[in-house]
């Protein structure tokens, strides 16, 4: 299994973990997994559709794991990204961090979510009762140091 | 060939489009022509990305023969 990945696959956190665990000794594994939301802006949200440009979300993602290797030297990331169509409740990415210790292994579990929404080319299509709606959050510059900082400073928040 | 994703492939109607462009012209150029056909892409002028060959490029960016061209309205993963 690779530490970054794009699929239309249920997501499974459990192989992440083992994945950055490594075998162990690493101290502290924190994770996050976003999931689908049932309502959004007073709207109830019946299902959403994902949409990737796969070969740069891969490259995008594989930027993030970098830099957080650089933030966090000796961090082992992985984050996988779910694509199509997802229910209610469905994870839509699980992201695993293993540091030695518990602070790092939390920032870098929250920097790379914060990254994936600013510089990975996946878009929402939110279908909520009564219509639809493609949501539209930053404008992807992954060379911005800005931003990058920005993610950094929520982190480390 | 250019790509389109989300709501710009909504609003061409298609996620590929095929389009003769100038020697020597710039993403900027292939866009602003995008926006002549589909006049609806205008507001997106200034919060698109491009990225050719599926690497983030600038907008000044000059295509080559037989090159990939996507444009990207705001991402929204996560």
């Amino acid at each position: 299994m690779r530490a970054v990945a794009v699929t239309s696959d249920r997501l499974e956190l459990e192989p992440l973990v083992c994945l950055v665990a490594d075998g162990g000794g690493h101290g502290a594994i924190a994770s996050f997994v976003g999931t689908v939301r049932d309502h959004n802006l007073n709207r109830r949200v019946t299902h959403l559709e994902y949409e990737a440009y796969e070969p740069l979300a891969m490259k995008a993602l594989e930027q993030i794991v970098a830099e957080a290797g650089a933030q966090w030297p000796g961090i082992r990331v992985a984050v996988h990204h779910r694509t199509g169509h997802l229910a209610i409740g469905d994870a839509s990415i699980v992201i695993a961090a293993a540091s030695a210790h518990r602070g790092n292994a939390f920032a870098a579990c929250r920097y790379v979510i914060e990254r994936v929404k600013q510089i990975v080319p996946i878009w929402k299509h939110e279908f909520f009762e009564g219509g639809e709606v493609w949501i539209e959050g930053a404008t992807a510059n992954p060379t911005d140091d800005a931003a990058r900082l920005e993610a950094v400073r929520r982190a480390c928040a | 060939m250019v790509r389109l994703f989300a709501r710009l492939r909504d609003i061409a109607g298609a996620a590929d489009l095929a389009r003769d462009v100038p020697a020597g012209s710039t993403a900027a150029d292939v866009w602003r022509a995008l926006v002549a056909e589909f006049p609806e892409m205008a507001r997106y002028d200034s919060s698109i990305s491009t990225a050719v060959n599926a690497d983030y490029a600038k907008m000044t960016t000059t295509l080559s023969d037989n090159d990939e061209i996507a444009f990207l309205p705001p991402v929204s993963g996560g």
